[in-house]
């Protein structure tokens, strides 16, 4: 049995009938399904392989450093002195949101109304009841009920965190000082589900609860979700235009590195609570082709990919943007000095 | 009931002999002696190769929890902080969370084990035994994840409406059960979480359970049948303590189990930090906050107290079996 | 009430004790597969064995995940049945009763309960991150190191269990130990070393951490060990918590799949075996 054993595992080492993926990469699990979604049609049109696989954002940044992938992704930007100590060159690819939800019987999509300081303090575990006075005044008109306020927040580190906490911790100063911003923090009350999904279980199954998730996790299971009042001044209802506005009208000419968060931008119609994500790779390339294959798929992607990401509810960048980046290129992504791939 | 004298002795009987065969005037078999040594060796070299694995895991867990023991020393163990922005870890969560799921769970799971092996081979019908022992392997071979989201989807809300709401409508919460099951009535707790981990482990210990039973000769039970032993009393005073030391084996590999088990629990244990302040409060165990966290710990600090964690884990598991081999010795005498 | 009567009742509780016992594991077990055939079974079509893994919207099936799946299996199946028996038949023969044999006996139970993220981690920073790629060996070696410390605690426990008369036996006719052991002890403890070996591929079956850092994972077809290898676990794990029907419908179909294998293994097993049926 034991020679059956190995006879079969040489068998299989040497069937080598297909093709392995050319290029790989590894990072945020945001983004893992429009990446696939882009490496299909990619590979049907070019015949290169993308093999992208999700293991966080941590674990993309870990990676690219080990020199194990040809490119990583992350939903946190790295900023520029830690990009230069890395070496490394970063982009945003999409946009997407997150969406706070919540399970409220009787509450249309949309109708409850927030701010991001007393979604801090919800979250703070200071807001105990839905119809206390500082949410009744944001909903005039509404019938709050009286039911506790149960927190559900995520139990493993991620880029949605980052970008929830980061946001709460801009509006409300108690928040920053207390629990602060990062893709896991010591979350002050609340139960922890795991990823996305948990979230949204322990919030459908729990009568009076709020919980955060990504934008397409809230479409997908039809949440009732929160308008949020962005810095406007304007209550907006989480959609893929109120994401593009929040990207269209952020300053991305003036971040250096490409380090910029999309929270609260000062387009009138901007979802406040918005992120893009981020490819990174190093500037000085070892292996040229592998990175110019890189730049070559995500040129396609940008040209492209457009429509295709828009089906999966992701939001595409803006042209301008798009331009910029495929200039910033030509002299950021170099192998002995050239260019490794001029961007059309 | 005299099974002593029918249990294995520990050296086997020939070993001496053996030993000297190759000195013996007549020489060893033509070809043995080469092949005898070589499987010696192989077997040896097995096991030695099975130590520097483990060792090399240890060592390398050790070297990389090094910064965060280092920062936060025997505080580590006593804390119950778990602040990634600030960069403070304790363990003390995660190691009381662990401790309790594996022993509840094993609690839970060990009498159903029992009965479930005992049940296929003295009580059940000759032709369901075959697939009913199949069927309870069948457990085993269900991968972790769904285990974890069959918790989350349909244990978790079961609970929180049939146990959870009950006990909570029926008893005050300042009565000593009020304070024993007090915590959010969503079914996400440590209480659930032992449960998922017991029927995880159940099918492990009820298939070696019976397949220890099975190696009882049959006239050993067939004289205690004879002697008109109730197959209870033949259980009892036979069977168990002939596969006895087979028993604390697959105790030992259940209990191993639990601890280590991570994604059945992690969707369902509620993830919170802090010490667990009730049965159905939520918590959390070492390998859940491990596998939460460490794909997204970008922090040197964060992943070496994750590391950390990892190594106690092997701490907690080594003194665990210790104990438990110790108490095991001192009951034989 | 009489002693015999006394002990005729013990009896009879216990009877039920055992049989209430069974009933509790397989209705668990009904509850969990029919959770699982419920929303496996929908999604089961002729691409599942065609067609690789889609990205969303996209149709597909899990051929790739399979094939990855088997391949890293079998390795790790190879490493640990060859390590594992070996081991396990030197801690009830060669070792026992030696101090050196309570010392890997007691390491070896420990290994068992190793969070296997924390294996997948070991084994990353021993055939990942120095050769700068991750592989299907180093997917497949994190598999054995989860299988193996089983594989031998049953093999011990199942071997220390056979009968010393054949061992005896086997002497008086003038065999060697290594002859004694190979074709004597290892053939009749045949069906127990089989449940070794099928407790440890169920065990590796439905894992996920580890290969998460060793094998990666692959959206494409890849057969060769030296790539990132696809397997249905991680795949599993993706689709699952992912926000899209079709990927979480193929979730439920991938572990609808590990559980009809294990079973399949199992059967298979056993029939080879031919088991002796119990009285």
């Amino acid at each position: 049995m034991l020679k059956m054993f190995v006879v079969g595992v040489g068998a299989l080492a040497i069937a080598t009938t297909a093709a392995a993926a050319d290029i790989s990469g590894a990072g945020a699990t945001f983004p893992a399904p429009v990446y696939a979604k882009w490496a299909e049609a990619y590979k049907a049109q070019t015949g290169v392989g993308l093999n992208y696989q999700a293991i966080g954002s941590g674990g993309g940044i870990k990676q690219i450093k080990a020199k194990t992938v040809d490119f990583g992704a992350s939903d946190k930007p790295l900023k520029p002195d830690e990009l230069a100590a890395a070496g490394l060159y970063q982009f945003p690819t999409v946009v997407g949101g997150v969406v706070p939800v919540m399970n409220l019987p009787g509450i249309a999509p949309g109708q409850i109304k927030l701010t991001g300081a007393v979604l801090g303090d919800i979250f703070l575990g200071k807001i105990t009841r839905w119809n206390a006075p500082e949410i009744a005044a944001l909903n005039k008109g509404v019938n709050l009920p009286a039911t506790p306020i149960t927190v559900v927040h995520r139990s493993d580190g991620s880029g949605t965190s980052f970008l929830f906490t980061s946001y709460l911790a801009m509006k409300n100063s108690e928040w920053a000082s207390k629990v602060g911003a990062s893709d896991s923090v010591q979350w002050p009350t609340g139960l922890g589900g795991k990823g996305n999904d948990g979230v949204a279980a322990f919030v459908k199954q729990t009568a009076g609860s709020i919980g955060y998730v990504e934008y397409a996790y809230a479409k997908q299971n039809h949440s009732t979700f929160a308008s949020m009042q962005n810095k406007a001044g304007k209550f907006v209802q989480p959609t893929a235009a109120a994401f593009g506005a929040a990207a269209g009208s952020a300053p991305w000419l003036r971040s250096p590195g490409n380090y910029i968060l999309l929270l609260d931008q000062p387009s009138a119609a901007a979802w406040p609570i918005t992120g893009a994500t981020f490819i990174l790779m190093y500037r000085n390339q070892e292996n040229p082709t592998a990175g110019a294959e890189v730049l070559k798929f995500f040129e396609w992607g940008y040209n492209k990919g457009d429509g295709l990401a828009a089906s999966l509810d992701y939001v595409p960048l803006p042209a301008t943007v798009k331009g910029l980046l495929k200039k910033q290129w030509a002299h950021s992504i170099t192998a002995g000095g050239k260019p490794v791939y001029v961007a059309k | 009931m005299g099974a002593e004298t029918l249990s294995l002795p520990r050296r086997p009987l020939y070993e001496s002999s053996m030993d000297t065969e190759l000195a013996s005037p007549r020489g060893a078999p033509p070809g043995h002696a080469l092949g005898e040594i070589i499987f010696r060796y192989a077997c040896a070299g097995a096991a030695t190769f099975l130590l520097a694995a483990l060792a090399g895991v240890v060592v390398s867990l050790f070297i990389g929890g090094l910064p965060a023991f280092r920062a936060f020393g025997f505080g580590f163990l006593t804390s119950t902080t778990w602040n990634p922005v600030n960069e403070v870890y304790g363990a003390a969560g995660p190691i009381v969370g662990t401790l309790i799921t594996s022993f509840l769970s094993l609690l839970v799971a060990l009498p159903l084990a029992l009965g479930v092996s005992v049940f296929l081979v003295e009580f059940c019908p000759v032709k369901l035994s075959r697939p009913i022992a199949i069927a309870v392997e069948l457990l085993a071979g269900i991968p972790s994840i769904v285990y974890g989201m069959w918790g989350l989807f349909v244990l978790a809300p079961w609970f929180a409406a049939h146990v959870q709401m009950p006990i909570a409508m029926d008893f005050a919460p300042d009565s000593l059960i009020g304070k024993i099951f007090s915590g959010t009535p969503n079914g996400a707790n440590i209480f659930t979480a032992s449960l998922i981990l017991a029927i995880m482990i159940l099918p492990y210990m009820a298939a070696v359970f019976r397949e220890l039973f099975l190696t009882v000769p049959p006239q050993v039970r067939e004289a205690a049948y004879g002697l008109g032993c109730t197959p209870f009393e033949v259980i009892r005073a036979v069977v168990i303590p002939y596969v006895r030391r087979g028993m604390i084996g697959v105790i030992m590999l259940g209990l191993g189990r639990a601890l280590g088990e991570t994604m059945a629990v992690t969707f369902i244990i509620g993830n919170s930090h802090g010490f667990p302040h009730s049965l159905f409060d939520s918590g959390s165990t070492i390998a859940s906050t491990v596998a939460n966290e460490f794909a997204e710990a970008t922090s040197d600090m964060h992943t070496s107290a994750l590391i950390a964690l990892g190594f106690l884990l092997f701490v907690i598991t080594f003194i665990v079996l210790a104990v438990a081999r110790l108490l095991l010795r001192e009951a034989k005498v | 009430m009489t002693r015999a009567q006394r002990r005729r009742a013990f009896n009879g509780v216990f009877v039920v004790l055992c049989s209430i016992a069974t009933l509790i594991a397989l209705s668990a077990l009904v509850m969990i597969l029919w959770t699982l055939l419920s929303k496996g079974l929908g999604g089961i079509d002729g691409m599942i064995f065609t067609h690789d893994q889609p990205a969303p919207g996209s149709p597909g099936g899990l051929r790739n995940a399979i094939v990855g799946s088997l391949i890293m299996c079998a390795l790790g199946m190879a490493i640990a049945l060859v390590i594992g028996i070996l081991a396990g038949t030197w801690l009830a023969e060669y070792g026992a009763g030696t101090k050196y044999g309570h010392v890997v006996r007691f390491f070896n139970d420990v290994l068992i309960s190793a969070p296997s993220i924390l294996i997948g981690l070991f084994v990353y920073e021993l055939l990942v991150a120095p050769f700068h790629g991750f592989s299907g060996y180093a997917g497949g070696v994190a598999l054995a190191f989860l299988a193996t410390p089983i594989v031998v605690r049953t093999t011990e426990d199942i071997l220390t269990l056979q009968p010393g008369a054949l061992r005896e036996a086997g002497m008086a006719l003038g065999a060697s130990r290594a002859f004694v052991i190979r074709k004597i002890i290892w053939k009749s403890a045949r069906t127990g070393l089989l449940t070794a070996g099928l407790l440890g591929f169920a065990r590796i079956s439905g894992e996920t951490a580890p290969l998460l850092f060793t094998s990666l994972g692959n959206q494409f077809y890849n057969a060769k060990l030296s790539q990132p290898m696809a397997s249905l676990p991680t795949t599993i794990f993706q689709f699952a918590l992912s926000a899209y029907d079709d990927w979480q419908r193929l979730a439920w179909v991938g572990a609808l799949l590990i559980a009809v294998a294990v079973l399949f293994i199992n059967i298979v097993g056993r029939v080879l075996a031919r088991e002796k049926s119990h009285a």
